[in-house]
């Protein structure tokens, strides 16, 4: 594992992203801080929407607006505000210092347009090559990304690519420019186990390789514990907790966190006791959230949560959390 | 499982292959082979799971048990009698026994169609029920599966993916079957509701003694709930063991392989990975010998040329492997 170098690069400031429905204000994001450094992969892991991917689309600015809008807060790269940037400036930074790998390939990648063609695109836009450089540079991505044959399927469309193969596609696609900061948005969701082992593998490599910073949105937290430094734990739109990747699991301090670990079926438990239940369901979006949002399906519930929305307070080394009764338990390992 | 439990229902070299028809003619250019020549029995009140990845044909197998499809070959013995050359109307008294939950839980209840009415079809279709009673047994229903009586008269849209999830099982249980095929019950919730619906699941197998085949692609979900497990690979079955030996002796190297590609939620562990090379290869153009032998890294020169059997190594323990592994 890389080590950061603690130098920060992008800093998100009280980020807070609604969407204006018909049916009324949704805050999918809400307030969220988090600061990444050179080399160092950030995961950002919660539940069905909870406002991850929102989070990762509003760095970009990528939002669809209307209905969505990003209502306040900042997003500092190397200090410039990006929020404040004009359309045209925000071009030059998307795909070339902060690129983005999504979820789903298959919908992402341009179905009538060649490999070769899509990732020639990036490169002429940010780098402004000619064809025949290009062309070197592609050839030379597709090998980076282990793909086989790459002078074959340059000239090859998404449709005849396997799953894993267009992610590798995105991937390359992503690296052409060197970026920085690159947001993988649960990039292995849709990959069967054995090929997302290869993708998380590539990506490993790739970023001792490339030095750059990784944010990694995710629902599984296997692939935080073998991809992360450092999680940013999501719910109904704000951060609840954040921590090193080893005193997340160790002693994580938020009950919803406490919660998801252990409702996780284990490959490493052989026990087949009863798995933990968190009761109830996400909260709406829709309404405005009086106290903590995790209140209603939390055990620790007192009277100040449902009224009072939790502060995050720091307990050293970067641990910090959003609530009023932590819990501090040391996880037994079996 | 010992033999003094009672079979429910087995496979023998079941097959399914599907003709691709090419041409102003439509002549038959090839086969996807989605299923071929699977064997396995379930028996009553245990749990089968069966893993494998996507196109492996593992819904396959478990369509073709409910005769939502039509088996190419082999046989499907349900108590010992044969079902799967009956007509539709014989076919009838066994579908009351073999009900299914399915994967996505908004796109396999009807949203026209009230929770009530949902749950009560199976009861209509086979049961003669007054009104009454049959009010009375979905609010039974209701109660068992963790939803609230009010709730009767909602359309699906006014559910959770979780609810949902809760009504199919509902609905699957209503005529009270004896085995349950759950086609990727879980992989469309959140883990907190995942939780709830493997929970309920656990209670209703303790309370009414239903078998359940369980295919899913989340081994650590399948170890949890499995008894024994089958692992599959393009339309055959390599290992078929108890999920204890399973997953402490894998013997089978794909079995080996996929147990050590599924990440685990411990920073601190430390653990040698198999990370397999290329993908899956196609339905239609199989390797020769044994399929896996594109992928395995224990490959040789036989494996490319002969067909490794499904055989016994431990009471129990069925592997498809020329160099079986942890023997």
């Amino acid at each position: 594992m890389s080590q950061a170098t603690g130098k920060s690069i992008l800093e998100v400031k009280d980020l807070r992203t609604y969407f204006y429905t018909r049916d009324g204000v949704v805050r999918s994001v809400d307030g969220v801080s988090f600061s990444i450094s050179e080399g160092e992969t950030l995961a950002i892991v919660g539940e069905s929407g909870c406002g991850k991917s929102v989070t990762s689309l509003s760095l970009l600015r990528l939002i669809p607006s209307p209905p969505g809008k990003i209502v306040s807060g900042s997003v500092l790269y190397h200090g410039k505000d990006l929020l404040k940037l004009s359309e045209d400036e925000m071009r030059d930074i998307r795909g070339d210092k902060i690129s983005m790998i999504f979820q789903e390939p298959m919908t992402s990648l341009n179905p009538v347009l060649t490999v070769g063609r899509q990732i020639s695109e990036v490169l002429e836009l940010h780098r402004h090559c000619t064809k025949e450089q290009a062309h070197e540079r592609i050839l030379e991505l597709l090998k980076l990304v282990n793909i086989s044959e790459p002078e074959r399927r340059i000239n090859e469309y998404p449709h005849q690519l396997s799953g894993g193969m267009r992610q590798r596609i995105m991937i390359a696609m992503a690296l052409a420019c060197d970026p920085e900061i690159l947001i993988a948005d649960e990039p292995t969701t849709a990959l069967d186990v054995t090929i997302q082992a290869q993708i998380l593998n590539l990506i490993r490599e790739l970023r001792d390789r490339t030095r750059a910073a990784i944010i990694l949105i995710t629902h599984d937290l296997g692939v935080v514990a073998e991809m992360a430094q450092r999680v940013v734990v999501m719910y109904a739109g704000r951060k609840v907790e954040e921590a090193s990747v080893f005193d997340l699991f160790a002693k994580p301090m938020h009950p919803y966190t406490l919660g998801l670990l252990n409702s996780m079926p284990r490959l490493d438990d052989s026990s087949s006791k009863r798995l933990v239940e968190i009761p109830g369901m996400v909260p709406s979006m829709r309404t405005e959230i009086v106290g903590c949002a995790f209140a209603p399906r939390c055990s620790k519930a007192s009277e100040r949560c449902l009224i009072e929305s939790p502060v995050l307070q720091d307990f050293g080394n970067g641990h910090t959390v959003a609530c009023w009764n932590p819990v501090a338990v040391l996880r037994d390992k079996a | 499982m010992s033999n003094k439990q009672k079979q429910l229902l087995e496979l023998k070299n079941l097959c399914k292959h599907y003709p691709i028809r090419k041409g102003l003619l439509s002549r038959i250019a090839g086969y996807v082979y989605a299923v071929d020549g699977v064997s396995f029995s379930i028996y009553e009140g245990e749990t089968l799971g069966l893993v494998g990845e996507s196109g492996c044909g593992k819904s396959t197998v478990g369509r073709t048990i409910l005769r939502l499809i039509d088996p190419t070959a082999g046989e499907i013995l349900w108590r010992g009698e044969r079902i799967d050359e009956l007509s539709r109307t014989e076919m009838r008294p066994f579908r009351k026994e073999i009900q299914a939950v399915f994967q996505d839980p908004y796109s396999s209840l009807n949203p026209r169609m009230r929770a009530a009415d949902i749950v009560s079809e199976p009861l209509r279709n086979f049961e003669q029920l007054s009104q009454a009673e049959g009010r009375e047994r979905v609010s039974e229903l209701f109660a068992l599966v963790g939803l609230r009586p009010d709730q009767m008269l909602r359309y699906p849209h006014e559910f959770s993916g979780g609810q949902r999830q809760r009504l199919g099982i509902a609905r699957a249980l209503s005529v009270k079957p004896k085995l349950i095929m759950c086609d990727e019950p879980v992989s469309a919730l959140d883990v907190s509701v995942q939780a709830q619906v493997i929970n309920l699941l656990g209670d209703l197998q303790q309370e009414f003694g239903v078998s359940y085949l369980f295919i899913a692609h989340d081994l650590a979900v399948v170890k949890h709930i499995s008894h024994r497990i089958a692992v599959m690979y393009l339309g055959r079955v390599v290992e078929l063991a108890t999920t204890n030996e399973l997953f402490e002796q894998p013997s089978h190297p794909y079995t080996e392989a996929l147990l050590s590609a599924v990440p685990i939620p411990d920073p601190t562990r430390q653990r040698k990975q198999i990370v397999l090379g290329g993908d899956v290869p196609s339905p239609i153009n199989r390797p020769s010998g044994c399929h896996f032998h594109t992928r395995c890294i224990y490959a040789q020169a036989r494996c490319k040329v002969e067909e490794p059997k499904l055989e016994e190594i431990s009471p129990g323990h069925f592997v498809a492997c020329h160099f079986k592994l942890n023997t």
